[in-house]
């Protein structure tokens, strides 16, 4: 057995995901990411009953890892009580602890993602915020989160919610203490260790291409990962 | 008595559900879009039902978003669940109900790797004193808020003002239901009817008087993905999920979407929208969408709520027609007020998408 199988093994998410693959395609049939993209979930289960550790950084290094929904609809449909999506958060995992997921277009988008979901939830307790959620990045949202989104306090208070308040209820202030223990928990398990992995293989990598990374969520390497191809400089979706 | 054949085999789709005195913790993305639904939910449990549900300010997001966007480790995942699990424990309960289901489906993980890892408990119990210094109890009883309405819904039938019955015709409405897929694909057990036949939503349909429409992609994904839709290069993966449940439920001209995930009444929703100024398309009769709902908005639609309280007007496909059709008054004119009655302006009208009466 290989290092990067060894790796991979040591997670019991794997040890769950991966029993027995007989190449049935079931997987990949059921999956929404192998109609949209050039992904099979099979191949994926394959490679790893390989053990063949090219195979593997190869594909902890490839756009593929990332193609995958995790919607676990191919959880219950495999005959052998494998899941393949299970897998994928493994191998997304290492790719990340690695520094391997910023060989790939899709990979580099962890960035974007540690600086949204990531950072939010640990200055204000959720995963998403309405400020985040901006009418420019988010047209599909329409013109009517467009108009809440330019009432927020008004319109959160029609509904009912508690934005920003203390105390219990919709969108409350999580107290600053109880932010800290989630804190204290992200040092405890890796969770600082992961965001500051993706931070900084993320910088070599913006550096490499010679493209500018800073803070903000305002810079080359930034929109790029999030709008459009990492590959060259561009502000839309060229995809 | 012996219990044979499908009796036997629908046994094993059943799940408990507890009865009363729940501790409730919410859904990040409900929140934001649904904020209503949760208030909405907590009404009726305790000024309908008359339960016991406890809400504790100091519970945070489960980290599931973030997890499944695969920057939060599992570690931290779990230990921030054990947290809230802890939360629980100190305020006495023992019943604990999630308003996500990407939470649901996270705690369901994660009590199921407990049991066939305890090793890996007793790590996450270290990390959370540790961090925290709290100690938790596993709940008795795990469930998700759609299970509490699918409970009790035969009380809400009762006490309800309106049935899914369309005033003029007499006849059932017609309902297609989505279930988010983190309920019961992962675990089958843990959802009231499996993956296969889940029937916590159409209970509620069959009980409050409307008809289930069976369609070929019932069970597709709605798209969210996660990094699918939360990173904006990625929508077209999420947009093509919706689109092609649209496309498949279409010719059954259903009067609404039912929906029991945080994600998928927002995606089902924005959808039909996006699509419509894309291609012109739209998925109703004469322009319009088909309205989509939580299980709390229909819920409180039943038993006789504004449906402004229930935040109807933050949803970018109307629900007037599907009002309509029940027979539901309401007031166009408060529609887009504040609380207190303060002009807020209105959003703008889509391109395609029928919204205003006159612009039809």
């Amino acid at each position: 057995m290989g290092k990067l199988y060894d790796t991979l093994k040591k997670d019991v998410r794997f040890t769950e995901g991966l029993k027995a693959c007989l190449n049935c395609g079931t997987c990949t049939a059921i999956c929404p990411a192998a109609e949209f993209y050039p992904y099979q979930p099979r191949i994926i289960v394959d490679i790893l009953q390989t053990k063949d550790e090219e195979q593997i950084e190869s594909l902890l290094k490839s756009d593929t890892i990332w193609y995958c929904g995790e919607c676990m609809s191919c959880v219950t449909r495999c005959p052998r009580g494998n899941a393949p999506g299970l897998l994928i958060t493994v191998l997304r995992s290492v790719s990340q602890e690695m520094g391997y997921f910023v060989e790939s277009e899709k990979g580099r988008q962890q960035l974007a993602l540690k600086r949204t979901v990531g950072e939010w939830i640990l200055k204000y307790g959720y995963c998403l915020i309405p400020s985040g959620i901006t009418p420019e990045n988010h047209p599909e949202q329409g013109p009517v989160w467009e108009w809440e989104h330019s009432h927020l306090p008004e319109v959160m208070d029609r509904l009912g919610a508690n934005y920003k308040k203390t105390g219990p209820g919709v969108l409350r202030k999580i107290p600053e203490e109880d932010l800290e223990e989630v804190r204290k928990i992200f040092d405890e398990t890796g969770g600082t260790e992961r965001y500051r992995k993706i931070e900084d293989y993320s910088a070599k990598k913006a550096e490499e291409l010679g493209l500018q990374l800073d803070d903000t969520n305002d810079n080359e390497y930034f929109r790029m990962i999030y709008t459009g191809k990492s590959d060259k400089p561009s502000t839309k979706n060229e995809d | 008595m012996k219990i044979e054949g499908k009796k036997r085999i629908w046994q094993d789709y059943q799940k408990e559900i507890a009865d009363d005195s729940y501790f409730y913790v919410r859904s990040c993305v409900r929140q934001n879009f649904f904020p209503a639904s949760e208030k909405i939910f907590l009404k009726i449990l305790k000024e309908e039902l008359f339960k016991d549900i406890y809400e504790n300010a100091s519970h945070t997001t489960c980290s599931g978003i973030g997890y499944h966007s695969d920057v939060v480790p599992f570690e931290t995942t779990m230990t921030i669940i054990a947290r809230q699990f802890a939360l629980m424990t100190e305020a006495g309960y023992e019943n604990f109900v999630s308003s996500c289901i990407t939470s649901f489906g996270l705690y369901s993980e994660v009590l199921e790797t407990w049991n066939h890892f305890p090793e890996v408990e007793d790590r996450i119990r270290e990390h959370l004193l540790k961090a925290t210094g709290r100690q938790f109890n596993k709940p008795k009883n795990l469930a998700h808020a759609s299970d509490v309405i699918y409970k009790f819904r035969k009380e809400i039938g009762e006490r309800g003002k309106f049935r899914l019955i369309n005033c003029k015709s007499g006849k059932p409405l017609k309902g297609v239901e989505h279930i988010g897929c983190h309920y019961s694909k992962m675990f089958p057990s843990k959802g009231i009817g499996g993956a296969e036949y889940p029937y916590v939503l159409v209970g509620m349909i069959e009980e409050w008087g409307g008809e289930v429409i069976d369609y070929p992609e019932r069970r597709h994904c709605c798209g969210f993905g996660f990094r699918q839709y939360l990173v904006k290069a990625n929508r077209g993966y999420s947009i093509a999920c919706s689109k092609k449940k649209f496309e498949s439920m279409e010719p059954y001209h259903p009067d609404f979407i039912l929906t029991n995930c945080p994600g998928c009444p927002m995606f089902l929703d924005r959808w039909q929208y996006a699509i419509s100024e894309m291609e012109g398309k739209t998925y109703g009769p004469d322009g319009q969408g088909i309205p989509v709902l939580t299980y709390e908005e229909l819920a409180g639609l039943i038993l006789g709520y504004n449906p402004w309280d229930l935040g109807l007007q933050v949803h970018q496909v109307p629900v007037e027609p599907l009002l309509d059709k029940m027979g539901i008054p309401y007031n166009p004119e408060t529609k887009f007020l504040g609380k207190n009655g303060e002009d807020l302006g209105r959003p703008e009208a889509p391109s395609f998408l029928h919204f205003y009466p006159e612009t039809k």
